[in-house]
């Protein structure tokens, strides 16, 4: 495939953008393409797939496909909430860092450095433990934990572009800060910012189905695909691969995603190998 | 003093401060809820009594700063508190599960970390070619898998459909190593799947960056064959970059195992964990946390004392 600046787009990639298309397309539409609602009691428990239930029911007899179908609205919904405040918070941050330099950014390094420092799985727990489990403190809590590593890549990012001779012409010209993050620097990080964005989506993602699998995240009834994997895990001691359908969506989500940012890093770093 | 050795002691000495900095942060997360611990374990319908009383137990009626020290004395002297559920000492808790926790990451990392490198350097050597992007392909796949995925996949085949492995990993405490060895295959397999994938990567693009060195081109050129080069020439340069990159997935090695563990039913910390943030355990959940933080550190400190000791270059910086 081509595209219209010649350049070639690999298979793969081309992949995952209609993988990411679908899933967006199944998100938006899902009251009109769920056959059930999402709660609704449909039939007995663990039917097996065929007639008006497609893959069949879950635990508790709610239809699987249309909980499926609306587990992509609500699972990629919370994730994208979650992913966009951790984003915005810590580019705004990491670039005030970089653009003010100086006392503020030793603050805010040292106490990211702190953070970053033990895996954010275990920091989660604790803080849900503490907090208690609701999908408020669990978007907070995350969103809290990824911020940091975008701080971390938007800081160093900017410490390059900060130091250009352009940066320094608009701060001679008294330009404010706003004004120098806005216009100066930010364009010239554009690219691996939106990058970044794409794989701490798959983190936050992955994390949130961890944390539903392990039933410290998305609470029931809501229909989440994490939490699914679980209330379904007992089927799967009988040879049914059901339970593994909520766990597939999740990974060819998540893989999907990675063949395009995968393909974006090549070509912006212009490694040609 | 021999510079190493100052090295060594400087890098203890800063993780020594990085855990204390996690201690208090793991102690004060508390100090942000609204009420306090006992008002929150409680609940609504505690009677003022109540309250009052396991406040008095906890030691609540005391300052924080108080209790911090409390707590860190106790620990430095192998003295946890006692759980909130039921009221064993943690110390006692942990003991029994630690074990079987590191267990498991031992077993895995003995698998992974020579395939991992090995695959690494095969697929640098074969750049671009069907291995290479096959390769690719699979461990980018693996990466984006949720863990408890594979760990599913592999106990539906491996366990139910073909019956070679146990699905629960269980063993009693007689069991000999051959056949805990068995028991824990699979938790150990999925963790290798996870983890491997990830040092490959890494691996393979410290060696990428290698070749791209003059001094990689002189090697070529005077025909030294291809494994020559890589193994002569660019490993021994890549040691310290892919010992980080081993130490880092290491550590990874530590939060897979929670999920990993409540998959397989094994007895293991991260279990425990779980299982006491889901009762509001807030005592356990603090000291499994401080000990998993404290190995991390430990595995982080490892790597980089091993990677400045692989490239004396990186004692003389700055």
């Amino acid at each position: 495939m081509r595209l219209y600046n010649g350049a070639s787009v690999p298979p793969t990639a081309v992949f995952g953008i209609i993988v990411i298309v679908l899933y967006a397309l199944i998100a938006i539409f899902a009251g009109q393409l769920a056959p059930f609602a999402e709660t609704e009691i449909v039939g007995m428990e663990f039917e097996p797939p065929g007639g008006a239930y497609l893959l069949g029911t879950d635990n508790l007899g709610r239809d699987m496909l249309s909980r499926l179908i609306w587990g992509a609205r609500n699972s990629i919904g919370i994730a994208l909430a979650t992913t966009g405040i951790a984003f915005f918070s810590g580019a705004l941050l990491g670039l005030f860092a970089a653009v003010v330099g100086g006392w503020a950014d030793q603050i805010l390094s040292r106490l990211v450095d702190m953070l970053i420092s033990i895996p954010s799985l275990l920091f989660a727990l604790l803080l849900l433990s503490i907090f208690g489990t609701s999908i408020l403190t669990l978007i907070l809590v995350i969103a809290t934990l990824e911020m940091t590593r975008v701080f971390r890549l938007s800081r160093a990012v900017a410490m390059d572009v900060v130091v250009m001779d352009f940066v320094e012409a608009a701060r001679l010209r008294g330009e404010g800060m706003w004004w120098l993050i806005r216009r100066e620097i930010l364009p010239n990080i554009m690219a691996p910012l939106v990058a970044e964005f794409g794989l701490r989506f798959c983190f936050v993602f992955l994390a949130i189905s961890a944390l539903s699998f392990l039933g410290l995240g998305i609470q029931p009834p809501t229909a989440d695909w994490g939490s699914m994997v679980r209330d379904n895990a007992a089927l799967i001691t009988f040879g049914d691969i059901t339970p593994l359908l909520p766990a597939a969506a999740i990974a060819l989500l998540t893989v999907a995603i990675n063949f395009v940012v995968d393909w974006m890093l090549h070509r912006t770093s212009g490694l040609k190998d | 003093m021999h510079p190493l050795a100052r090295m060594i002691l400087h890098r203890l000495a800063l993780g020594l401060l990085t855990l204390f900095a996690i201690s208090l942060f793991i102690f004060m997360a508390i100090e942000l809820l609204p009420g306090d611990l006992a008002e929150e374990v409680l609940g609504q319908s505690a009677t003022p009594e109540t309250v009052a009383a396991f406040r008095r137990d906890l030691g609540l009626d005391q300052p924080a700063y108080v209790r911090y020290l409390d707590w860190l004395g106790g620990i430095v002297r192998g003295d946890f508190g006692q759980s909130l559920a039921n009221n064993r000492p943690i110390s006692d808790l942990l003991a029994a599960r630690l074990g079987n926790t590191l267990f498991l990451a031992v077993y895995a990392a003995v698998i992974s970390v020579p395939l991992a490198v090995g695959l690494g350097l095969l697929a640098a050597l074969y750049r671009g070619s069907w291995f290479d992007r096959g390769v690719n392909i699979f461990t980018l796949s693996s990466i984006s898998f949720p863990e408890y995925f594979v760990a599913y996949i592999l106990m539906l085949f491996l366990s139910i459909r073909w019956g070679i492995f146990p699905s629960i990993s269980d063993f009693g405490s007689s069991a000999g190593l051959g056949e805990m060895l068995y028991r824990t295959f699979l938790p150990a397999l999925t963790l290798v799947l996870v983890v491997t994938a990830h040092m490959m990567r890494m691996t393979r693009a410290a060696i990428i960056n290698l070749l791209a060195q003059p001094y990689i081109e002189m090697a070529w050129l005077k025909g030294a064959s291809p494994l020559r080069v890589i193994l002569r020439h660019a490993l021994p340069n890549a040691l310290a970059p892919i010992i980080n990159v081993v130490a880092l997935n290491l550590a990874y090695l530590i939060t897979g195992v929670v999920i990993v563990e409540v998959v397989f039913v094994y007895p293991g910390l991260g279990q425990l964990m779980v299982d006491s943030v889901a009762k509001r355990d807030i005592p356990v959940v603090q000291a499994s946390c401080l000990i998993f933080a404290s190995i991390y550190i430990l595995l982080n400190l490892g790597a980089d004392v091993l990677a400045i000791a692989t490239n004396p270059r990186l004692m003389y910086r700055k």
